[in-house]
């Protein structure tokens, strides 16, 4: 791509208007701002639900359960559900490292609505409050898993009612969000900047932000309906009135299964701009990986209802949506396949970013393989609600969106911040995380298939041995992600000062200072060939 | 921030009268009509009046009050995309629904 002249506007991390301190950054509508504004909100989150699993493990690894009482053990697994899901994942790489560098990946100012922008934060932020009122609000914590599952949900005298409106107000923030990123893509792009001339990260922006618009209001309308019934008992999912629990389940999952790959598809799109960068090789298969992004997208969006195998619902469902799930795998596969192809024969500098990328393959891998195994039906019943499935969505969610959320952020850091961290105290801190994810999460696979069930406050003698496995394993991961998010918070505050360019990168962010000016380019530069052209880097080893 | 951003031409080309606007609403109320009528001669009738009107009611009130009629191509293919993934959904529940 073409490059420029490094611009003499100040960085986006000072002020420069009228307002200064925290007033500048709470009125903020620089898209790069907005998305620090949401990447220290959801650190936050983070680790308050990383606190409240590190509780739920101590709490298995003595069978007295002395530490909390059974109810509590309800609420603190929903509440990590919510605030995991709806509060870190959901909005995740989309929300930061979309809103931070879409507009500069494709040659723009900022994104096309600003405004709109910074009132999605607040949106977030509004529904982020809401949830934790719920906590201490009307009947206490949620008690109903993250599902808010009907007929529980209805009845249960916990404060369903405000929890599920925190998440019909997250789900504003994150419609307005993909109406934002998929306006910018199509009117902002750079002269030049051709469909298949974008980074493959705007490619899964896009399909993440065209899931994010068309299966949202479906979660949104299924959540009012619950407080209706809640509060004037109009019957829709109440089989004594002639509504039907199923049709929630229904509802819920059109959303929050495709919300899955809202989760997957934008960590995808970050593994896909690592790689290249340090195998100092063009991408391998640019238009499969473009094109099994919106693949994924459109089939995700059919598949929710394996969600509900053991749930009772017709035989010709059954085989449609095992069927479906199946053929999802496909275009994964597809990406993974050309993600070691661009490895293969690579040039490979390995920094931590590329440690974390490959951790990610690795571990959504074993996510992804799991997940096939329960697309077959006669499988899918034994394992069912038990420790399997925990295990499986968090190689997916927390092995896949979560390693490729920290890849992401190193890889991003330098740019971000204009700060370098510490390559060593990552390196050390990779070790912990990944032994400890491994203990937790596997035991926990291993724990379902002898039969273990998930959110049982106490279990049988025969699990106690795999349960302090993975308790232990808990300590080892807690351990390394306080030694990786203060290492990255020591840099910010006292790291040294960055290269505009420190990994040799050739997409667009990388022409630019670090970190970035106000308005990141003083003049849009004019495209001229695809993002991952190397030229006399490429194939040097 | 200021971003410039070239607007394009403005999409609307033509506007409707009052008139249009009144023989769509009056269309609208005799399907209403329709709807109700079915709706007391049988729990069918009512269903399958539920799932042809009410989604033809719907298209008139995007194409004439919404303006879907006066858009350009772009926006009939984003409001069509929508449409047809919700059209698939209903498919695919009906799979469950249809053969309980």
């Amino acid at each position: 791509m073409t490059t420029h002249a490094s611009t003499a506007q100040p960085s986006y991390l000072v002020d420069t208007g009228t307002r200064k301190g925290l007033l500048a950054w709470l009125t903020t509508t620089d898209h790069k701002r907005i998305a620090l504004l949401y990447l220290y909100a959801m650190s936050m989150f983070f680790l308050i639900a990383m606190g409240i699993g590190f509780v739920m493990r101590l709490v298995q690894l003595t069978s007295f359960q002395k530490l909390i009482t059974a109810q509590t053990y309800n609420a603190l697994f929903t509440v990590h559900g919510v605030i995991m899901i709806f509060l870190f994942v959901i909005p995740g790489l989309s929300a930061v490292f979309g809103n931070f560098f879409l507009p500069i990946l494709i040659g723009a100012k900022d994104v096309s609505f600003p405004r709109l922008n910074l009132a999605s934060w607040y949106f977030f932020m509004a529904g982020a409050i809401l949830a934790v009122l719920s906590l201490f609000t009307g009947g206490g914590a949620p008690d109903t898993g993250w599902s808010f599952y009907a007929p529980f949900s209805l009845k249960t005298g916990t404060n369903v009612s405000l929890a599920v409106f925190a998440a019909f107000v997250l789900g504003f923030s994150s419609m307005l969000t993909g109406i934002n990123f998929i306006t910018t893509i199509h009117r902002m792009r750079a002269p030049g900047m051709q469909w298949f001339r974008m980074p493959l990260f705007c490619w899964a922006v896009y399909s993440t932000a065209w899931i994010q618009i068309l299966a949202t209001p479906i979660v949104a309308i299924t959540l009012v309906l619950v407080i209706l019934e809640r509060f004037f008992g109009i019957g829709v999912f109440d089989p004594a009135k002639g509504g039907d629990p199923l049709l929630y389940q229904h509802l819920f999952w059109i959303y929050s299964h495709p919300a899955v790959y809202i989760m997957i598809l934008p960590a995808m799109g970050a593994i896909t701009e690592i790689i290249p960068t340090f195998a100092k090789r063009t991408i391998f298969g640019y238009k499969a990986i473009a094109f099994s992004s919106m693949a994924i997208a459109g089939v995700g969006s059919l598949v929710w209802a394996h969600h509900m195998f053991t749930s009772g619902m017709s035989g010709m469902a059954l085989m449609l949506f095992s069927l479906l799930t199946m053929v999802v795998a496909v275009p994964s596969a597809v990406k993974v396949f050309n993600w070691v192809g661009t490895l293969y024969k690579g040039s490979i500098d390995f920094q931590p970013p590329l440690l974390f990328a490959l951790t990610f393959i690795f571990l959504f891998c074993i996510g992804g393989l799991t997940g096939v195994m329960q697309g077959a039906l006669a499988v899918n019943v034994h394992i069912h609600d038990t420790y399997f499935i925990v295990g499986h969505f968090h190689y997916v969610m927390f092995g896949g969106t979560g390693m490729a959320f920290f890849a992401a952020l190193l890889y991003w850091f330098p740019k971000m911040w204009g700060k370098m961290y510490s390559k060593k105290a990552i390196y050390a801190s990779w070790f912990p995380i990944f032994i400890g994810f491994n203990m937790l999460y596997f035991g926990m696979l291993i724990l379902g298939l002898m039969g273990m069930p998930r959110r049982y406050y106490v279990h049988l003698p025969q699990f106690h041995t795999m349960h302090v496995v993975a308790t232990v394993g808990s300590w080892f991961l807690v351990l390394g992600l306080l030694m990786f998010f203060g290492t990255l918070l020591y840099a910010i505050l006292k790291g040294e000062k960055a290269e505009d360019n420190p990994w040799g990168g050739v997409t667009l962010e990388w022409t630019i200072p670090s970190p970035p000016p106000l308005e990141n380019f003083e003049t849009i530069p004019i495209v001229t060939h695809g993002p991952y052209e190397f030229g006399a880097q490429e194939g040097k080893s | 921030m200021s971003v410039s951003i070239e607007h394009p031409a403005e999409a609307h080309t033509e506007h409707p009268g009052y008139a249009i606007f009144i023989k769509v609403w009056l269309v609208l109320l005799v399907l209403t009509g329709c709807l109700v009528g079915m709706s007391h001669v049988s729990q069918t009738y009512a269903v399958w009046g539920l799932l042809t009107l009410t989604p033809l009611k719907a298209g008139l009130v995007f194409y004439f009050f919404m303006h879907l009629k006066y858009e350009g191509p772009l926006f009939k293919v984003v409001v069509l995309v929508t449409l047809g993934t919700l059209l698939i959904f209903f498919a695919l529940l009906f799979s469950d629904v249809a053969f309980h």
